[in-house]
């Protein structure tokens, strides 16, 4: 029968440098007029995964492009140069071989889309993925709370740049956003956004401790005049990370931003993704709110640490029809 | 397509939920279906069978029986025969069986999902995810309701074999919402489902089998519309329920009129889908997706008038085209497709033409830029703008995936665009303000208002329409009234013995009236003329002339006006124009108490006036006091008979408002000349109505004396206006004006069934009400006049932030 055709079809992926968003000058009345009903957003939510599914070799292809939206993070306190580097290794091979090679995908060049550490091993990861060609993300500002000495954060960022970071994960001041003062935050991420020289600047919005929708919508919009590369919900250490209401807020915020600027932003959810059927529940939101654009590394990113793992096991699922086991796959 | 491919071009793929099991079920059946009569499966009379058709592939899945006048009479006979042991089984008994039905709902639910997809074309993931849920938490919901009868509607009794009529978009649906509080109330039913879509109502018997409901109770019979115009006109039925067009339900209405079967209605709609310019503009988007293109649009309750502020209209159309070229039309049964087929070629075509004549009126037509499905029977998401009340597709119900789109100016010129419309179903209203909301919500002319949401149903909250949407609701405790009878009223049927002859009152003796002679034999009493009472004044009669009234020896004692269809227009106009209804309960309740105040105080009057008429003399004063004490009983009322918030399973405040129907016309009884004219007005004032009342027509004296006490009770004029006549001819006058809400008419002697004809033409709200002792409280008064007199609007307001 004659499917219906779509009209995104995605740009090939690593092709094309999209331009960075160079930021706005600070409109107020952008962030007044924002309105988020949250039953309506929830409604919408609700059946972005019962709505849109994919089957049998698209989903195998589908979980294959969540890899590659990947940053495989690790932030814990007791990361060593060591794990980072099986990190690395992990990250410039995710999936098995013979997976890969039983999908037709071995020459797809399956990587992650970066690895994500603290600044202390920023240097190891850097040199650890020499010549793959996948960036380190280094989360800084203080991270996750984000309240050490303004100079301090801006120094941290300039440090990690510095050692070989190619993207910089900064936090905000959430009482910025708690108590309305939009200059504040403005300039906060302007200036991370300056530190940063040519590393891109992914804007962590801390939503979990926001309060509100509404808020998170308005800070997402500042923080996209102030120039961010990405807009990325959570550090993964609130007590609510990524969830999909919170995204299709962003989402929308970032379609917004373009509508009126023509500006693109980047969208990074990170926090509580763990399994491959929640990965393409948000990639399924992207593509049905913003397009397939945004389901390449240069605009969308997982920020995760166990969700590959799952992506592997369905990954083998689909080839051998037999459920597979953790143990199949080799970890970091 | 190969896995890399896909990877570079992330497009979604065939998702198809597997048929095999439904089909596996039609071949049991030899895919061929009879009618399930008395709990068994008969071939029908005539040997005649019709295909019912997959639109989402133009494949025929079986035929059906087409049941003839024998079989539907088979099919009420089982339904009176069982009446009786379903009744006596007794509310826990029912109960069980409910419940049993709502657990082998859930049981089969994928089953009877994928049935409804085959059949109807609706996409799976709404039948899957939507309709049979809600099919499921109706009869659970009604389990209770059953549990309940005795405590909860006490003084109620089933009213015995219920004909129901159900249409083609939600086929089970629609049979959950009729047959789960028929049963629930002690009723048996004879169900036909709408020819394009029987396979789940027989997929229904064979549970109702299963779980044991004894035979008889439960009975589906299947053809075309001559089937369920037997069912209509079958003798034996006590009440007709139909959910489909208001063209259709017209036909019933008037079918049925004057034989005093009770009935429902549930009809088309236009409902307005209402933006104002603080709404969330992508959550409206989705809104939009909801209302229009929920089951392609084919949703009586479809938001299918987009009314947009001006300055924001731009805006939400740039959305709007955007997300709708992300919709996804086709196959039925896949699991990732929006829209699926429209129900059948006839549908397709009328759409079509609709369309055709939008752009031909020179509306902007707008469609997603990919093609639909050529296989079955589909149509495009469809936006029109630059569309102005006066187009055609501004005004008639398309049923399909068509929406228009106009812009307003003001809140107020919102709702007065909202309300022009004979129709009055649903609405939506999105704005973030609940100032805003809650305004507008009482302002609408609609059973449902959904703020920020739309399409959203549950069987705790009550669901049908006013004005030429019908009347009647289903679900809630206010659709269970639909299913019973005051326990008094021995029937609901008129006697064979009532004759259809016209009121005998006046006119007959043309002696003119005399002033009568004073005691003292002097002096002529001064002439006490009664004029008619309208927009609190009094008048006199366009027509210029009197007709006289008689005392109980036959003596003319007075002349009353004579009024006609400009008197009657007069009243409505007055009544348009009143305060009345924007008064508070309390304010309401001290005009009644007020008018209670003033009739004592002239008690020894009303009393000799009554004397004049009845021979009970001794009665007379009896019928003062209670009449008084009515008026009390309605003032308590008319700050107590309080709107409900039903328990629905979401985060939503559902507000069953009571709202007064409008403007009322009420036909008085002739018996007890006060007591039965107070006993009907009261009630329809005391919840805000405005009433145009005809006084019965033998002792009209009564009530024109009473147009004094209003006029010193602070009633605002058009509140009541009273206008005398021939009855028969002044209740055809006001049953046949479009704006008037509703007729109450207390038959002398039958008469109703012209009432009820006529009233067809607007759908009217009618209440032929049976005879009633008027002193006996329980007959009299109390909520059977409460609720006639009342319009529930359920009002679904979520929260969260």
């Amino acid at each position: 029968m004659t499917r219906p055709r779509t009209i995104d079809a995605a740009p090939r992926p690593h092709t094309g440098r999209i331009p960075r968003n160079p930021g706005f000058p600070l409109e107020l009345d952008w962030v007044a007029d924002v309105r988020v009903n949250r039953s309506a957003v929830e409604r919408r939510t609700a059946t972005i995964g019962t709505r849109r599914t994919v089957k049998k070799d698209w989903q195998a292809a589908w979980l294959l492009r969540a890899v590659t939206l990947m940053d495989l993070t690790t932030l814990a306190g007791d990361d060593t140069p060591g794990y980072v580097q099986r990190l690395c290794a992990k990250a410039m091979r995710p999936v098995r071989e013979d997976i890969l090679e039983s999908l037709g995908a071995e020459h797809l060049r399956i990587t992650t889309a970066a690895v994500c550490v603290y600044h202390q091993l920023v240097s190891v990861a850097v040199q650890a993925l020499r010549g793959s060609g996948i960036p380190v993300a280094a989360v800084s500002t203080g991270f996750p709370a984000g309240l050490s000495p303004f100079a301090q954060r801006l120094d941290e960022v300039r440090a990690s740049v510095a050692e070989g970071a190619d993207e910089i994960d900064v936090v905000i001041t959430r009482a910025h956003v708690l108590n309305g003062e939009w200059e504040a935050l403005y300039d906060e991420v302007r200036a991370f956004r300056d530190a940063c020289g040519d590393a891109h600047v992914k804007v962590i919005l801390g939503t979990g401790e926001l309060g509100t929708l509404r808020n998170t919508a308005r800070a997402s919009m500042v923080a996209m005049m102030a120039g961010a590369d990405f807009i990325k919900t959570s550090t993964g250490k609130e007590a609510v990370n990524a969830v999909l209401p919170t995204g299709l807020v962003m989402a929308r915020m970032i379609r917004e931003y373009r509508e009126r600027t023509g500006h693109i932003v980047g969208f990074k959810p990170a926090g509580g993704i763990r399994t491959a059927k929640q990965s393409l529940e948000w990639l399924m939101l992207m593509k049905e709110e913003l397009g397939a654009l945004w389901l390449t590394p240069q605009l969308f990113r997982f920020g995760a640490s166990s969700l590959l793992a799952d992506i592997e096991r369905q990954l083998e699922h689909h080839v051998t029809g037999r459920y597979s086991a953790g143990h199949r796959h080799p970890i970091a | 397509m190969k896995v890399a491919e896909i990877f570079e071009s992330m497009e979604y793929g065939p998702a198809p939920e597997s048929a095999v099991p439904a089909h596996a079920w039609l071949d049991r059946h030899g895919r061929r279906f009879g009618l399930f009569i008395d709990g068994e499966w008969r071939d029908p009379e005539s040997g005649a069978y019709f295909d019912t058709v997959n639109p989402g592939n133009a494949q025929t899945l079986g035929v059906i029986a087409q049941a003839s006048t024998d079989d539907v009479d088979a099919a009420v006979n089982a339904a009176r025969d069982a009446f009786k042991g379903w009744r006596a089984l007794g509310p826990h008994g029912r109960a069980r069986y409910l419940y049993a039905i709502a657990r082998g709902i859930q049981k089969h639910s994928r089953e009877f999902a994928v049935l409804e997809t085959l059949d109807n074309g609706k996409p799976i993931r709404e039948s899957r995810d939507i309709d049979i849920p809600l099919v499921a938490r109706h009869f659970y919901h009604h389990a209770g309701w059953a549990q309940l009868m005795d405590t909860e509607l006490a003084g109620h009794e089933p009213l015995g074999v219920i004909g129901q009529i159900i249409p083609w978009n939600f086929p089970l649906l629609m049979l959950a919402w009729k047959i789960a509080p028929a049963l629930a109330m002690g009723n048996t039913v004879v169900l036909k489902p709408a020819e394009f879509t029987s396979l789940t109502a027989l997929r229904f018997a064979e549970l109702c089998a299963d779980v044991g409901l004894p035979k008889g109770i439960v009975n589906i019979i299947t053809g075309d519309g001559r089937t369920g115009e037997a069912l209509v006109n079958h003798e034996d039925v006590d009440k007709i329920a139909f959910t489909g067009s208001t063209d259709v339900g017209r036909i019933i209405r008037v079918a049925t009129a004057g034989t005093g079967k009770k009935l429902s209605l549930e009809l088309g709609g236009k409902s307005p889908f209402i933006v104002f310019d603080d709404a969330d503009l992508d959550s409206v988007v989705e809104g939009v997706v909801d209302a229009i293109w929920f089951n392609q649009g084919q949703v009586c309750c479809a938001g299918s008038r987009i009314l947009v502020h001006e300055g924001t209209a731009g805006r939400l159309i740039e959305k709007l085209r955007a997300r709708m070229e992300r919709l996804r039309v086709g196959d039925p049964l896949d699991k990732a497709i929006d829209i699926g087929a429209i129900i059948a070629p006839v549908q397709l075509e009328r759409i079509d033409a609709l369309v055709k004549q939008g752009v031909a009126e020179g509306a902007t037509m707008w469609q997603p830029s990919w093609s639909c499905p050529q296989d079955g029977y589909f149509f495009p998401p469809t936006l029109f703008t630059d569309v102005a009340p006066a187009a055609t597709i501004a005004q008639v119900e398309i049923f399909g995936p068509v929406v228009v789109l106009m812009s307003f100016r003001t809140h107020a010129e919102a709702i007065e665009l909202a309300n022009n419309t004979r129709y009055g179903l649903a609405a939506s209203v999105w704005t973030e303000s609940i100032n805003l909301a809650l305004d507008v919500a009482p302002k609408l002319k609609a059973g449902t208002v959904w703020i920020n949401s739309t399409n959203v149903f549950d069987a705790a909250s009550g669901f049908g329409g006013y004005r030429e949407s019908g009347f009647g609701r289903e679900g809630g405790r206010e659709g269970l009234y639909e299913y019973v009878k005051p326990s008094w009223q021995a029937s609901i049927r008129p006697s064979k013995a009532a004759g259809g002859a016209a009121g005998n009152g006046a006119g007959s003796n043309a002696e003119a009236a005399r002033p009568p002679a004073s005691r003292a034999g002097d002096m002529p009493a001064i002439d006490r003329t009664a004029k008619l009472y309208i927009g609190g004044k009094q008048a006199r009669p366009d027509s210029g002339y009197s007709l006289p009234v008689h005392d109980r020896r036959g003596r003319v004692v007075a002349e009353v006006g004579q009024g006609n269809r400009k008197d009657i227009r007069n009243a409505v106009e007055a009544a348009r124009a009143s305060a009345w209804p924007k008064q508070t309960g309390h304010n309401r309740a001290q005009v009644l108490f007020y008018l209670a105040e003033n009739l004592a105080a002239r008690s020894d009057e009303f009393t000799q006036r009554l004397r004049q008429f009845t021979a009970r003399s001794s009665d007379a004063k009896r019928e003062v006091e209670t009449s008084i004490e009515r008026l009390f009983m309605y003032a308590a009322y008319a700050d107590k008979w309080e709107s409900r918030v039903h328990q629905t399973p979401a985060r939503m405040i559902t507000l069953a408002m009571h709202e007064p129907v409008g403007v009322l016309g009420v036909v008085c009884p002739d018996e007890r000349p006060l007591l039965g004219f107070i006993s009907a007005i009261a009630p329809a004032l005391a919840l805000g109505n405005c009433v145009i009342a005809v006084p019965g027509e033998g002792a009209p004296l009564s009530a024109t004396d009473f147009y004094q006490i209003a006029d010193t009770s602070d009633l605002p004029a058009g509140a009541l206006s009273i206008i005398t006549g021939r009855r028969t001819e002044l209740v055809s006058h006001i049953a046949a004006h479009d704006d008037i809400e509703g007729v109450w008419y207390f038959p002398v002697d039958g008469g109703g069934g012209e009432v009820e004809r006529l009233a067809a033409a607007s759908m009217k709200r009618t209440w032929i009400a049976g005879p009633r002792d008027w002193m006996d409280p329980v007959q009299g008064s109390g909520e059977e006049f409460l609720r006639h007199a009342t319009e529930i609007k359920n009002i679904w307001v979520p929260y969260g932030e």
